[in-house]
C-alpha cells in the first residue's frame, strides 16, 4: 500500500541505505533522495560522529530506522535500556515507522549478532507477536518485520515460512517490511516457489520493500548485499507491486559499496516496475486500487 | 541370575517439538551451544562434541537436511558467520594487539576470549569491553607481552569510548564567576579517557596506522601497475616499557591522543573522581617533590589549555 497505517500514512518512494562511504559525498553534494534508511544500532550512541552526521542529513532528509538487533523471536524480556535509547533516537530523527527482523538471535543473555531463523510454530508465533506488541507499545511508532533469508530449515516447524510471518504479523496487528530478495535466497535454499510465498502474504500490512543483491554458492545462495539485484528478483518485485501497491522501496548494498551514484542509479531501477505495475492496472481498468488486497 | 540393566536414553540435545516458550528457548539454546563453538584451523565445525559424539548427531536433532546440504552443513553456515562477523569486529577494532602478537597468535587470543565473555550487548560496539580483564586473567595468551597487551585493550577500547560518548556544554569562565573558590567543583566531558599505562602505547598505536596508511597505499600502487611484489614487510618495534599518562579526547570528532604529566593526571583524575579544585590541586602536588610554587605557572597553563580543548564540561 502507499500508505497505510504500518508506515504512518507516508508515500516515501524510492530510498538508499545511509551508509559510511557516502557520507562526505551527500553532505557536500547534497543529492535529491527520496529518503534514506539508516541502521539504528549505529546511532544508539551518546554523541560523537555518528550522531553528527545524522543531524546533518536530518536537516536535509527523510530518515526511516531499520535495526538489526530487536530479536523478536528469542527468548525472554526485551532489553529496556536499549528500547529507552532507541525511543530517543526515534524522537531524535522523528520515524514514521520502525522495521527490524523476524528471527532470534540471541539466547541467556549472549548474542549472536546474527538474523537467526525460527522455527515456524504457533508457539513462537505468539512468543514472537507479543514481544513485537510489547516493543511497538514502548517505542509508541508504528512497527514492521522483516522476513529474513534462511539457510537452515527446523524438524519442529509446523508451517511454511510465509504462513508464519502471516500468523506472527496478524497477531501482533504490525507492519510487514518485505524484502524480496531474502524470499529469492530462501526459495532457493528450502526449494520452494517464491511467488506462493508472494502471493500468500497479507498484503495490505506490506508497509515497505527491500531488494538487494546476493551471492551464489555451490550448494546455496548467501545474502550478502554486495551487488545489484538480479533480474528475477527485479521480476518479483514488480510481481510484489502489483499485489501490494506502490510501496516504499529500499535498495541495500552494504559490502563493496560502489560510489553513491551507482547504489542511487540502481534503486531507481524500481521505478521503472513501479510505472509498470500502474500502467498494468490502467490496461486492466480495475475499479480495486493499486494495493488494495484481493478478495 | 542376571540383573537386567535398562540402558536410559541419552538426553536430547534439542527438543522434539516448539510448543512453549521454555521448548523455543530449549531449541534456540541448543543451536547456539552448537553454532558458537570455536571452528577448526581449517574454518570448520569441529566433527566430534565435547563429549565424544559427532556434532551431525547433535546438528541432526536440530536442522532438517536438504538435497544438497546435511544438517551439520546447514548449521555450519551460521557457526562460520558468526566467528567471521565477531572475529572480523574485534580485528578492526584491536590493530594494536594485533601488531604485538602477529595475526595467529591474536586470532587465538580473541578466540578465547570470546569463549570466556562471549557478547553480551545488542552491539557490536561493545565487543572489546572486558579484553583487557580477559589479558589479566589469562596472560598465557599473550606471555611473555601480557603488560603490553593489557596496556593497548586499555587504550583501544578508550577510543573506542571516545568515539562516541556524550559531549556536554562547555565550561566556560562566565560560569566560574559565580561560583565559590573553596567549594569549587569542576566536570569533565565524558567522552574524556584518562590512562595511566606501563608503556608508551599511544606512540606505538600511531606507528601502527602509520605502517597500516603505507602498505594501503603500496597495495593501490599495486593494483595499478599490475607488477608482482613480493611482500614487505614492516614490522613496528614493540615499545619498551616506559610509565605513561595520557588523555585520549577528540575534537570536531576526530580522536587525539595527548600526553600528561603525572601531577596534570592526579588532578584531572581528582576532577573525574568528584574532588573540589582545591581537593584536586592538593592531589596533583602530593606525588611530586616540587613545590606549589614551582608548579603554579605549569598548573596555569594545563588549566589554559584543558579549558581550550573543552575538557570540562556544564553539569
Amino acid at each position: 500500500m502507499p500508505a497505510n497505517r504500518f508506515n504512518g500514512f507516508t508515500d516515501y518512494g524510492v530510498g538508499i541505505g545511509l551508509r559510511i562511504p557516502h557520507y562526505d559525498h551527500i553532505l557536500t553534494k547534497k543529492p535529491t533522495v527520496d529518503w534514506f534508511e539508516v541502521i539504528s544500532e549505529n546511532y544508539l550512541v551518546d554523541g560523537g560522529r555518528p550522531l553528527a552526521v545524522l543531524d546533518k542529513i536530518l536537516e536535509q532528509y527523510r530518515v526511516v530506522q531499520h535495526g538489526v538487533s530487536l530479536y523478536f523471536g528469542s527468548p525472554g524480556k526485551p532489553d529496556r535500556s536499549q528500547l529507552r535509547r532507541l525511543k530517543n533516537l526515534v524522537k531524535r530523527t522523528n520515524t514514521p515507522w520502525l522495521s527490524d527482523h523476524l528471527c532470534w538471535g540471541s539466547v541467556d543473555g549472549s548474542y549472536s549478532h546474527d538474523l537467526l531463523p525460527m522455527p515456524y510454530t504457533f508457539a513462537a508465533a505468539k512468543h514472537t507477536a507479543d514481544k513485537i506488541k510489547y516493543v511497538r507499545d514502548f517505542l509508541e511508532i508504528p512497527l514492521c518485520v522483516e522476513n529474513v533469508s534462511s539457510y537452515t530449515a527446523y524438524h519442529v516447524s509446523e508451517m511454511s515460512e510465509w504462513e508464519f510471518l502471516s500468523e506472527v504479523v496478524e497477531r501482533a496487528d504490525c507492519g510487514i517490511l518485505l524484502d524480496v530478495n531474502n524470499i529469492y535466497v530462501s526459495s532457493k535454499n528450502h526449494s520452494f516457489n517464491p511467488y506462493d510465498y508472494l502471493n500468500q502474504i497479507p498484503h495490505q500490512r506490506v508497509a515497505q520493500m527491500h531488494i538487494a543483491g546476493h551471492t551464489k554458492f555451490e550448494k546455496y545462495l548467501l545474502d550478502t548485499h554486495d551487488h545489484a539485484p538480479i533480474d528475477p528478483v527485479w521480476k518479483m518485485y514488480a510481481h510484489a507491486t502489483k499485489l501490494c501497491g506502490v510501496t516504499a522501496t529500499l535498495l541495500e548494498w552494504d559490502d563493496k559499496i560502489p560510489s553513491f551514484d551507482e547504489v542511487h542509479d540502481e534503486a531507481l531501477k524500481s521505478k521503472q516496475y513501479i510505472a509498470e505495475a500502474r500502467a498494468a492496472q490502467v490496461t486492466e481498468g480495475r475499479a480495486r486500487p493499486l494495493g488494495a488486497p484481493r478478495v | 541370575m542376571k540383573q537386567r540393566t535398562k540402558k536410559r536414553p541419552a538426553k536430547r540435545f534439542a527438543p522434539k517439538q516448539v510448543n512453549s516458550a521454555r521448548a523455543l528457548a530449549e531449541l534456540q539454546r541448543a543451536m547456539w551451544t552448537l553454532i558458537s563453538r570455536p571452528l577448526t584451523a581449517a574454518n570448520r565445525m569441529p566433527r566430534r562434541w565435547k563429549d565424544g559424539r559427532p556434532t551431525a548427531e547433535l546438528a541432526a536433532q536440530i536442522a532438517k537436511p536438504n538435497d544438497r546440504l546435511t544438517s551439520f552443513e546447514r548449521l555450519e553456515i551460521y557457526s562460520r558467520m558468526y566467528w567471521f562477523r565477531v572475529l572480523d569486529s574485534l580485528y578492526e577494532d584491536c590493530p594494536g594487539l594485533r601488531a604485538v602478537l602477529g595475526q595467529p597468535r591474536f586470532m587465538k587470543l580473541i578466540e578465547a576470549y570470546l569463549v570466556k565473555y562471549p557478547s553480551r550487548s545488542f552491539t557490536l560496539r561493545n565487543l572489546p569491553s572486558r579484553l583487557a580483564r580477559f589479558i589479566r586473567e589469562e596472560p598465557s595468551w599473550t606471555q611473555p607481552y601480557t603488560a603490553l597487551c593489557y596496556d593497548l585493550a586499555c587504550f583501544e577500547w578508550a577510543r573506542i569510548e571516545v568515539f562516541d560518548s556524550a559531549a556536554l556544554p562547555v565550561f566556560t569562565l562566565n560560569d566560574l564567576l559565580a561560583a565559590d573558590p573553596a567549594k569549587l567543583k569542576l566536570n569533565l566531558q565524558p567522552y574524556l579517557q584518562l590512562l595511566q599505562l606501563d608503556y608508551p602505547v599511544d606512540e606505538f598505536i600511531l606507528a601502527v596506522k602509520q605502517r597500516d596508511e603505507l602498505s594501503r597505499s603500496d597495495s593501490s600502487n599495486t593494483a595499478l601497475t599490475k607488477t608482482a611484489r613480493k611482500p614487505i614487510s614492516r614490522k613496528v618495534a614493540r615499545p619498551n616499557p616506559e610509565p605513561t599518562h595520557v588523555a585520549v579526547h577528540r575534537m570536531d570528532s576526530t580522536i587525539y591522543f595527548k600526553r600528561l604529566d603525572p601531577a596534570a593526571h592526579r588532578i584531572l583524575r581528582a576532577i573525574q573522581r568528584g574532588k573540589t579544585l582545591a581537593q584536586a590541586l592538593a592531589a596533583g602536588l602530593s606525588g611530586t617533590k616540587k613545590s606549589g610554587e614551582d608548579l603554579a605557572g605549569k598548573i596555569q597553563d594545563w588549566f589554559r589549555t584543558w579549558m581550550e580543548l573543552g575538557w570540562f564540561c556544564q553539569r
